[in-house]
């Protein structure tokens, strides 16, 4: 077998057991299932800027909400349908993520996390400033009428499913391309040494603004997809908690892997899901595991398994 | 109240505000400076501090001066000797690459708050001021404490200026700060000098918390506005330069004390945390820094 065949039937044998998954997992684990597949967008747009480009943000809760909050938005006080709706909040991340960026993007290393971890705090504020508009902290659910996406009701559990597994499938097979890409390759290139990709001709503030524009169409589209699927739209999605996430969720699958935010978001879910049957001590969960992969497994499982097994994985 | 009376409130409000947040940020620029270190964990430092100043006031059987002040002293050596901890277990082992060691202070912030949510409770919790005094102005009255808050963080600043400035301990902080090759070279033990630093600074946010708690309740979620606040501070001041962290801390206090008073204290927050930004992508040695 070539190794682009071994790539794609091993994506495309994880996307029919995730399909197949619906009909054996009892509901509660399916609708489980269903948030894990669009959180897992969210961390797949998260490690196309850090996993590949090696944009380390902690800003994205920003784009996650933009998207939320356009599809949210629309729908309330213009009475967009569902597809309008879910596309401005994918055009939404991406335009915000775009605005970030150009300015972001002219700090390096540290300042750039810190600059995008104030602007994503600015975020916030402002949904709860304008809370007459937004509703504030307590956020407002989504219309019943909003939520049917061509024909289907959301807020039943297998057209949920569905069209998270869609979405889901859709990001994982857009992202195994681009990183397959000649220019998915340019995006490593400036991960591993800027100065040499500039050398031989790229632009490095074209290349990041690109990355991350793209990472903020994937947060922006988990976003409005997480506010129709689950009908609730809230400024928690906009807080730091939701910036930190997705780099768990990479860092614990393995960064710059394309399997690997998925693998992170399953565990990490089941994790805290399993943790909390005993004891009510998330976020110790979730700072440990943090502290625990930076010290012991900084190449996340997916990564660790390239580095020995399995040297074709993307 | 007529608008004169009013901005004094607001001015005075803002000097306590100002000060507090001084010894905050000067703890988390020092840490910066010497071992360029992000930490995003020094809000907790700062919650702990106040956590245990309630635990010390509440189950010593001392009179509220005696408590408060066996508090003072308790607390920021059980936060310094966390802090240590942290430096000997987390950070050198990562080397202290800045971006692992952002990412595990964070990691550590979610651990102490969880711990102290779990240990403490959801509830905020008044300690008792070591002394009522009320000083009657012709429009109001207004607290002593809080005077005594901006005396003492003045006082505790200028013995932190000495350390640093006058004695050998500086002098070693300040030769690994400029070239920690060449300082090793010189004998000094720069792993000890950078547990002691991350040390010092977490025992800085948890004076700053003693002062504060008798004034603003504990509570577990209270290191976050204290971070934010010392991260705009350091940065509109220059990351790492004292003196910058000082001027700046005086400017954001007094200014976010006094447009919380007369606007909305979100707006004043959204102003300050876009202007970090901005300062951080367009003069990133700060506003009062000198060269990086």
């Amino acid at each position: 077998m070539t190794p682009a065949i071994k790539v794609w039937s091993l994506h495309l044998l994880v996307l029919a057991l995730l399909f197949a998954a619906q009909f054996v997992l009892p509901p509660y684990h399916a609708t489980n299932l269903a948030r894990i597949m669009v959180l897992a967008v969210f961390a797949m747009g998260y490690n196309i800027a850090f996993g590949y480009t090696g944009l380390l943000s902690l800003g994205h809760a920003l784009f996650f909400a933009a998207g939320m909050y356009a599809m949210g938005l629309s729908a309330w006080h213009l009475d967009a349908q569902a597809w309008p709706a879910l596309i401005a909040g994918l055009i939404a991340g991406g335009a915000i993520a775009g605005a970030v960026g150009l300015l972001a993007l002219r700090a390096v290393g540290v300042s750039f996390m810190i600059v995008t971890l104030m602007f994503a705090q600015a975020g916030y504020l402002t949904l709860l400033y304008l809370n007459s508009w937004t509703g504030g902290d307590e956020g407002f659910v989504i219309a019943q009428n909003a939520r049917v996406l061509s024909g289907f009701d959301m807020a039943t559990d297998t057209p949920r499913f569905v069209a998270a597994f869609v979405l889901f499938a859709v990001g994982l097979l857009a992202c195994l391309w681009l990183v397959r890409s000649p220019f998915g390759r340019v995006m490593i290139a400036m991960r591993e040494n800027e100065e040499r990709s500039r050398m031989l001709g790229y632009s490095p503030f074209h290349v990041k603004l690109t990355a991350l524009v793209l990472s903020g169409v994937y947060a922006g589209a988990a976003g409005a997809a997480y506010g129709m699927l689950f009908g609730y739209v809230g400024a928690t999605f906009a807080t730091i908690q939701y910036s930190i996430l997705p780099m768990l969720y990479v860092l614990l699958g393995g960064a710059g892997t394309v399997l690997g935010p998925f693998l992170g978001a399953l565990i990490m879910f089941y994790l805290i899901d399993i943790t909390s049957a005993y004891t009510d001590a998330y976020f110790f969960v979730v700072g440990a595991a943090l502290v625990g992969l930076v010290l012991f497994a900084p190449q996340g499982i997916l990564g660790a398994l390239r580095e020995r097994v399995l040297k074709w994985l993307p | 109240m007529s608008f004169g009376p009013f901005l004094l409130l607001a001015v005075l409000e803002g000097t306590v505000m100002a000060a507090v947040l001084a010894l905050t940020a000067v703890g988390l620029s020092l840490v910066f400076g010497v071992m360029r270190v992000v930490n995003v964990a020094h809000g907790e430092f700062y919650m702990l501090g106040a956590v245990l100043a309630w635990f010390v006031t509440y189950y010593l059987p001392f009179p509220p001066l005696l408590a408060w002040m066996a508090a003072l002293i308790i607390a920021p050596v059980l936060v310094a000797a966390v802090a240590a901890l942290t430096d000997v277990l987390v950070l050198k082992r990562l080397k202290y690459n800045p971006e692992a060691t952002i990412m595990a202070t964070i990691g550590l912030l979610y651990m102490l708050q969880q711990a102290a949510l779990t240990v403490y409770g959801p509830d905020a919790r008044p300690v008792v001021a070591p002394f009522e005094w009320r000083i009657q102005l012709p429009w109001f009255g207004y607290s002593g404490y809080k005077l005594f808050v901006v005396v003492a963080a003045i006082l505790v600043l200028m013995a932190v200026w000495w350390v640093m400035t006058r004695t050998k301990a500086g002098l070693i902080m300040r030769a690994t700060q400029v070239d920690r090759d060449t300082a090793q070279t010189f004998g000094i033990n720069v792993n000890r000098v950078y547990a002691g630093t991350f040390a010092f600074g977490g025992a800085l946010a948890a004076v700053a918390a003693v002062l504060i708690v008798p004034i603003q309740q504990a509570h577990y979620l209270m290191g976050h506005d204290p971070l934010l606040l010392s991260f705009i501070v350091v940065i509109i001041g220059g990351l790492g330069s004292i003196r910058g962290t000082l001027v700046a801390a005086v400017i954001i206090g007094l200014s976010d004390g006094i447009i919380s008073m007369f606007f909305s204290p979100t707006l004043a927050k959204i102003i300050a945390t876009l202007l970090v930004a901005l300062v951080l992508v367009f003069r990133p040695q700060g506003l009062f820094g000198a060269k990086a």
